[in-house]
């Protein structure tokens, strides 16, 4: 065999071979989101929406832990988001190039892929053994640390996309850069941030181990936000594990909302990211 | 004739300094929260470390009744559960990143994409749920039966591979871990093989290479730092998985040579025992495996981020 003949077959081996690791990357998303769709759908009923979590063996539904996911979710991004803005809006607007910006700037990159359990045990350390108890509003702070990093990274990324001219012409007309950035900068950068805060609130809502010591769980229906709240990831948690058919079920259909939830959130913030570049191209 | 209007100019300036003082309050809270969490998981950790001392990470007994604890065996678990994810996730994330780059037709090189990332936002407890119920019985009926008749006889590398086929274990956390990491390696790998210049790799090609010689010799040298990068985001991500992996892993408290055994990782430990754990000392040695977890992903994400930093830097002055 020539020289030749062999490193075209090598080429071969090796650009099959990375079409074999797409085709398996892809494979396994099919493969996790047939098991979610055709366990899932079979414990899809109205019953879910209308009826608590039931005790082992009965039947029932999700509401408790639907209400309490969508409260700790909301409050994590009312609470995360506008300093995540803020910070962002600092490290792009007023502090670029200063040395306490380059570390926050790292710092939040760590914080952005450090384990959410270590959060949990923060928030538990800080807010939980000293009110004594599991709450709601412990849940809510650990998912606002949690979408503090992803709503910085991406303010900060689409604001420094706006056009210097803009920025140049407010500050020709007399404006402060605080005025410039209420009223040129956010409203320039809008979708960018909207992006953000989408891909905050699906990075949190499917967060489960910061959750399993703030929050808790509740089994019955609860809007007090300083007692335990059942919520979607942990009831998924416990009745998946737990040896009877009927949890497993609910676990399932649970599941199931859950991710096309969070797939159609991450859906939506790439169109949106896609329509904002067309945009700047024309 | 002032133009402008002094008492407008100041209630400006005030508007000003708050705002900005708001911002630089909002970018330190960044910081406390990081010191925050250092300090408040030392302060839990200090009872633990104080009564067992160093021996906490060298010991593997974990033993509620006798209340004596070490760290032995979910580090074991830790360290084993994720180099399996990488020695899988690596290589197949290379490939992606290869195929995504060099030889994807540009039509289906945003779908494709897409669902890379996509497979990136699913959450992690629905990793788990699908591998303790699809992926766990597969392994044990077809995957670990042959691995034990094939390569348990094997002089040394055959302890790996020994004992009864239990569906759950290392090797099924690591599986599924590999999974989870994959689109995060591809992603960064992709984007850092972007950041190769055109001309670099044209000329390449121009030489007469293929495909392959061009990656190997041309864009995996010169992105060599960013693909460290990105392998280790990777591995920070895995050694700090909680919910797929406590799906999965068995929660046994002891090491084993075989990676077929049920086992332990620090997240998972601290997962199924925290709300549970009863006793001062009991909680303290839990957080005080969440510092040591805190410690071993702070390096790696750190390092890691400190690569790609570099890399950026390097690309910015290219152009």
């Amino acid at each position: 065999m020539s020289r030749r003949t062999l490193r075209k077959a090598k080429n071969a081996v090796f650009l099959s071979l990375s079409l074999i690791a797409t085709m398996t990357g892809l494979a396994c998303l099919a493969a996790i989101l047939w098991t979610l769709l055709s366990r899932g759908v079979a414990g899809m009923s109205l019953r879910l929406f209308t009826e608590m979590t039931p005790p082992p063996g009965g039947q029932g539904g999700l509401l408790n832990a639907l209400y309490g996911s969508a409260v700790m979710t909301l409050l994590g991004i009312l609470i995360g988001a506008p300093i995540g803005v803020l910070a962002g809006t600092h490290l792009s607007e007023y502090g670029r190039g200063s040395r306490l910006s380059t570390l926050i700037r790292f710092i939040n990159d760590v914080l952005l892929s450090a384990p959410s359990i270590i959060i949990g045990l923060f928030v538990y350390e800080i807010v939980v053994i000293r009110m004594g108890h599991f709450s709601a509003i412990a849940g809510a702070l650990s998912l606002a640390i949690l979408a503090i990093p992803v709503t910085l990274r991406t303010t900060e990324d689409m604001l420094n996309l706006v056009p210097t001219s803009m920025k140049d012409s407010s500050a020709a007309l007399g404006a402060y850069p605080w005025r410039t950035t209420l009223s040129v900068l956010y409203p320039a950068a809008r979708s960018g941030i909207v992006t953000g805060l989408l891909l905050a609130v699906a990075r949190i809502s499917g967060e489960t181990a910061p959750l399993l010591f703030t929050a808790l769980n509740n089994q019955f229906w609860s809007t007090q936000l300083n007692a335990p709240m059942a919520n979607l990831p942990v009831v998924i948690f416990q009745f998946a594990l737990s040896p009877y058919k009927d949890w497993q079920n609910l676990a399932w259909a649970g599941a199931l909302i859950i991710t096309v939830a969070i797939l159609l959130l991450s859906i939506s913030a790439r169109v949106l990211l896609a329509v904002l570049q067309a945009d700047r191209g024309a | 004739m002032a133009i402008i209007d002094p008492r407008h100019a100041a209630k400006q300036l005030i508007y000003e300094r708050v705002f900005r003082a708001a911002t630089l309050c909002a970018a330190i809270l960044v910081l406390l929260i990081l010191g925050g969490v250092a300090i408040s998981l030392l302060r839990g950790a200090w009872p633990a470390l104080q009564h067992f001392g160093f021996a906490f990470v060298e010991r593997e007994i974990w033993n509620p009744v006798t209340d004596e604890y070490g760290a032995l065996a979910p580090i074991y678990g830790t360290v084993l559960t994720s180099v399996i994810a990488m020695l899988l996730a690596v290589p197949a994330g290379f490939g992606i990143a290869l195929f995504l780059t060099e030889l994807c037709p540009p039509l289906l090189k945003r779908p494709i994409g897409v669902a890379v990332e996509l497979l990136a936002a699913v959450p992690s407890i629905i990793f788990g749920i699908w591998g303790l119920f699809v992926l766990a019985p597969v392994l044990q009926r077809y995957v670990q039966p042959w691995l034990i008749a094939h390569l348990g006889g094997l002089p040394v590398a055959g302890a790996l591979f020994k004992g009864p086929p239990y569906g759950i274990g290392l090797l099924t956390a690591g599986v599924v871990l590999a999974i989870m990491v994959l689109p995060f390696i591809a992603a960064t790998m992709r984007d850092v093989f972007d950041t190769v210049p055109q001309m670099l790799k044209e000329s390449g090609y121009g030489l007469g290479a293929t495909t392959w010689e061009v990656m190997w010799n041309v864009v995996v040298p010169h992105s060599r730092v960013g693909i460290v990068g990105g392998i280790m985001l990777g591995l920070g991500r895995a050694l700090g998985e909680t919910m797929a992996v406590t799906f999965v892993i068995g929660n046994a408290h002891r090491i084993t040579a075989s990676l077929l055994a049920p086992g332990t990782t620090i997240s998972s430990t601290i997962a199924n025992e925290f709300t549970e754990a009863v006793g001062d000392l009991y909680t303290s040695s839990l957080i005080a495996l969440g510092l040591l977890l805190f410690l071993i992903t702070f390096s790696v994400i750190a390092a890691a981020q400190a690569m790609l930093r570099r890399l950026e830097r390097r690309a910015g002055v290219a152009v």
